[in-house]
């Protein structure tokens, strides 16, 4: 059998502040860029026209070249984002919607009048333009002509926004319940700071390097917020049932443990779904890039969380409430219930006893 | 592992993965011969499922808000508001009138006693909404009253108006179900359009008739003696003015309108409602509480007309019941009428007291009965509106991209089999089977419910991909795990299923949940991500861990005794 891993013994808890504190720079320079493109005038993040609106030009040719030839010339212009649509009941209509230049958030005539100088420059490699009097028909020399220009508003406007945000919230609380119950309120808070931690670092990927944010890119982050759950709910898993097997291991070492069990898995899972997103970045074309692109770095640091923030997290946590249970414990000279294991004779500075009360109320495994 | 356990459990595998195809690849008909030729199979397959606008195009509307209408209605109202509060409070009014046209909306009141003006004035702002100097300039000439709506406020009012239709109509199609359409204002800001763009849907003229429709519902009160006699209604629109006693001109309080009378229910053909003519009722004016008032209206059967015939009911928001009790209370006995779009539905006198409900009769068909309760919900256009173009147009994210997206989707497939043939060989088989399943599964499962497929649900297709490829490699690795610490192959397996199961449900469980916030309370995009991804990770969980189980069941029941196990 081939394995990638035999035995692997890694202190990742030891890691933990050099993890956090690349996590938190990079979180930093996300909203670093972000506050100082908006300061000094620029976009913080390049949104598409589904969030700002821009203009929709109908251009009528004489043989219309197929959508990858458009794109491809629009392209060249350096126009990027625009989506090109063809009319099917017309088939030698097409529409060319690019969003607007800049960082204003209304259409003005001036910015369709610019829209349409782009669009003419991308169409013009196609041939000349039908003269302004002249019908397309009748002007032998030309190859299209731009029928029509208008401003388009915002598809997804700043209540649609708002609204994909309150919602994601609303799920996330979700799943923190969720994990409480089946684990502890600490896991859930754990898992869900680490989603916090992947969509704010991927946000601000997309502010540093100005990738187009358009509605793709919410299924995207929604989907980055799926992986993310899903593999750290992987790790608390096994270091829920390794405190069960190993009472009186540490939960530090107990997360460590976890981590390394669990580690092929996430090695072939995450890796998997890289290759297949790594596919979609190279192969799936300029309109799905903010897409895919979104969630290769989604993949990436939703893996990377479960382990470097996640799991730290959580062992912090747990570790401040024993302390304090301790201390509680001192102050009122409670005698100790029988069956509770001594705090482990360890001098290792992060050593820490399980909660029993919570462990003696589970139930079995079915 | 009894071999009566796995028959059991092949004869469910086989069952629904045969219905999961046909769901998938058959047609919707009769099978003939032709549908199991390739070409048939991809004909229905394209029939079956639905794409999006973003990945099969659709239709292409534009409409115009007529906000010229909206203004028109704001001053009318406000003309006959305002004669009414100068006359409350005691003013002698001789007459007044609205003038409409693009740049001049005017509110004008004629009173006979010039020394009164800045007292008439006075008293008409306190109650009409004219002393907003923003948006009405006053002015006085004689006992001539006028208020000029600015410039600045007609094109505000107008926008607004066009801002109020576009969030009803987005309202309005969220409601239908249509999915992921795109909603966008069009054209220069002051054209008032509106570009809706919407994948194919099945009946476009019945959609396109529903965000047309204005709902202006309003509740009257009928001016006629009071029950037990009978309503007061007119024949002709000239003698309900006659009955008025004001020289051919109606007053400011009263509005003459029509009144399609409602025939009682009878199986008689010879009593078509098409036929029945129009009546005339006057109706005070202004209107007792109107359709911004509606928290709720529904299509409910007609009792005595049977299942074929459909009324509407309705219930009030508080304020509007508070309002509506109150004039009820004080009217009993009286006549009042239901009116939509200006003309009277319904005409009932008043038993007793009512508060928070009540019922639009009209013999409607269900359909239309339902259609209006669904515009009635998502409130009254504040203006009508009318089609400018309509097309149809290609997917949004290009066809191009769409190849391209299905290449690289296809790219990333085969490695994920090909590494779990490599690294898990035999029950790297296990998880293929498991993973093709599921795909197939999901697609019935997505025809089954009617969504419609869209790129955010693709983006669910692949999460779930991943968390199935997920799954496998739980259960494999655990397996491996517990035969390194010595356990014999058969209790290795049924302690690797059971341990990865534990982690397989909490995964899927954790994902399910916030998926269904995600589809409760999410539009467009969001909703059809959830769509998928739950329908996604249920099937999972039978073709990943049932499925794939019940191969190794089979595997290690065929020797009798196990050696050895490809993992």
């Amino acid at each position: 059998m081939i394995q990638i891993f035999k035995d692997v013994r890694i202190d990742w808890l030891a890691n933990r502040r050099a993890f956090i504190l690349v996590s938190v720079l990079l979180m930093l320079a996300g909203l670093a860029s972000a506050i100082v493109r908006q300061a000094t005038g620029h976009q913080a993040f390049n949104l598409g026209v589904d969030f700002k609106g821009g203009t929709v030009v109908t251009a009528k040719f004489k043989q219309r070249p197929s959508d990858v030839v458009v794109r491809e010339a629009l392209v060249k212009q350096g126009i990027h984002d625009a989506i090109v649509q063809p009319v099917t009941d017309k088939t030698d209509t097409v529409l060319i919607k690019l969003p607007l230049a800049g960082a204003s958030e209304t259409g003005t005539q001036a910015e369709v009048e610019s829209g349409r100088a782009r669009v003419r420059g991308a169409l013009n490699t196609f041939g000349a333009e039908a003269k302004p009097d002249v019908h397309l028909a009748n002007d032998p020399s030309a190859a299209y002509e731009i029928v029509g220009t208008d401003a388009v508003g915002a598809i997804a406007g700043a209540q649609l926004r708002n609204k994909a945000i309150a919602v994601t919230l609303a799920a996330l609380v979700g799943i923190l319940m969720y994990i409480a119950f089946r684990f502890e309120w600490t896991y859930g808070a754990a898992a869900v700071i680490a989603v916090f931690h992947d969509v704010l670092v991927t946000l601000g990927f997309f502010s540093i390097f100005q990738w187009e944010v358009s509605l793709t890119v919410i299924a995207a982050l929604l989907t980055l917020v799926g992986f993310s759950v899903n593999d750290t709910i992987v790790v608390f898993d096994r270091i829920r049932e390794n405190r069960k097997l190993h009472r009186r291991d540490s939960l530090y070492k107990i997360t460590n443990d976890s981590i390394n069990q669990t580690l092929s898995r996430t090695v072939i899972t995450s890796g998997l779904v890289f290759l297949s997103v790594l596919a979609m970045v190279l192969f799936g074309g300029e309109v799905l890039r903010g897409f895919s692109l979104a969630l290769l770095v989604g993949i990436i640091f939703g893996t990377y969380s479960s382990v470097a923030i996640a799991s730290p997290i959580m062992v912090w946590w747990e570790q401040k409430i024993e302390a304090s249970n301790r201390a509680m414990t001192l102050t009122l000279n409670a005698p100790v219930k029988s069956g509770v294991p001594r705090p482990a004779k360890t001098t290792n500075r992060d050593a820490f006893v399980p909660r029993t009360n919570k462990q003696s109320s589970r139930p079995g495994r079915a | 592992m009894k071999k009566k356990n796995l028959l059991q459990r092949s004869i469910i595998i086989v069952a629904v993965t045969l219905i999961g195809l046909y769901i998938v690849i058959g047609p919707r008909h009769r099978p003939t011969v032709n549908d199991f030729k390739w070409s048939g199979i991809k004909s229905s397959l394209r029939s079956n499922i639905h794409l999006g606008l973003d990945l099969q195009g659709g239709s292409h509307l534009v409409m115009r808000v007529k906000t010229e209408e909206f203004l028109k209605r704001l001053t009318e109202d406000n003309a006959s508001a305002a004669q009414n509060a100068a006359k409350d409070a005691g003013v002698d009014v001789k007459g007044g009138h609205a003038e409409t046209g693009p740049g001049n909306y005017r509110v004008v009141v004629d009173i006979g006693d010039a020394a009164k003006a800045t007292e008439a004035k006075d008293a008409i702002q306190k109650k009409v909404e004219l002393g907003d100097s923003s948006i009405w300039s006053y002015s006085n000439s004689g006992p001539q009253l006028s208020w000029k709506m600015t410039p600045a406020a007609e094109r505000t009012l107008a926008d607004n108006a066009t801002t109020q239709a576009l969030n009803i109509i987005d309202s309005r199609i969220n409601a239908l179900g249509i999915a992921e359409p795109t909603l966008q204002t069009h054209g220069s800001q002051s054209s008032h359009q509106i570009l809706l763009q919407m994948p194919g849907v099945q009946d476009p003229e019945r959609v396109k008739e529903i965000l047309k429709g204005e709902s202006r519902l309003e509740l009257v009160h009928v001016v006629s003696p009071p029950s037990p006699q009978p309503s007061q209604t007119y024949n002709t629109e000239a003698e309900a003015l006659a009955s008025l006693n004001s020289g051919g001109t109606v007053p400011s309080n009263r509005r003459v309108l029509p009144y399609s009378e409602r025939i009682e229910a009878t199986r008689d053909a010879s009593t078509n409602p098409e036929q029945k003519p129009k009546r005339w009722v006057v109706v005070e004016l202004p209107a007792i509480i109107d359709g911004s008032e509606l928290r709720n209206a529904s299509a409910i059967p007609t009792r005595a007309g049977g299942a074929e015939e459909f009324e509407i009911n309705f219930s009030l928001k508080k304020s509007g019941a508070d309002k509506f009790g109150a004039w009820t209370g004080s009217h009993i006995n009286e006549y009042m009428g239901v009116v939509l779009n200006g003309e009277v539905k319904s005409i009932a006198y008043i038993k007793s007291q009512i508060f928070d409900s009540g019922q639009i009769e009209g013999r409607f068909t269900k359909q239309s009965a339902e259609d209006l309760a669904l515009t009635l919900r998502s409130g009254a256009l504040p203006a009508p509106i009318e089609y400018l173009e309509e097309r149809t147009v290609g997917p949004s994210l290009g066809q191009d991209s769409i190849n391209s997206g299905l290449t690289a989707s296809l790219v990333g497939l085969g490695l994920v089999v090909f590494f779990m043939l490599f690294y898990y060989r035999g029950a790297g088989i296990n998880a293929v089977v498991a993973l093709l399943l599921n795909m197939i599964l999901m697609l019935a499962g997505l025809i089954i419910f009617g969504a419609t497929l869209t790129l955010p649900g693709i983006a669910g297709i692949i999460l779930t991909i991943g968390m199935a490829v997920d799954s496998n490699v739980l259960i494999f690795e655990r397996i491996r795990e517990e035969l390194r610490s010595g356990k014999t192959i058969p209790s290795a397996v049924d302690q690797g299923f059971g341990r990865a199961f534990i982690t397989i449900i909490d995964t899927h469980v954790t994902t399910i949940i916030s998926s269904l916030f995600l589809f409760v309370f999410g539009t467009g995009p969001i909703r059809g991500f959830a769509v998928t991804l739950v329908i996604g990770l249920l099937v999972n969980l039978f073709s990943a861990v049932y499925v794939s189980r019940t191969i190794f069941i089979w595997e290690l029941g065929r020797k009798e005794k196990v050696e050895s196990l490809s993992i």
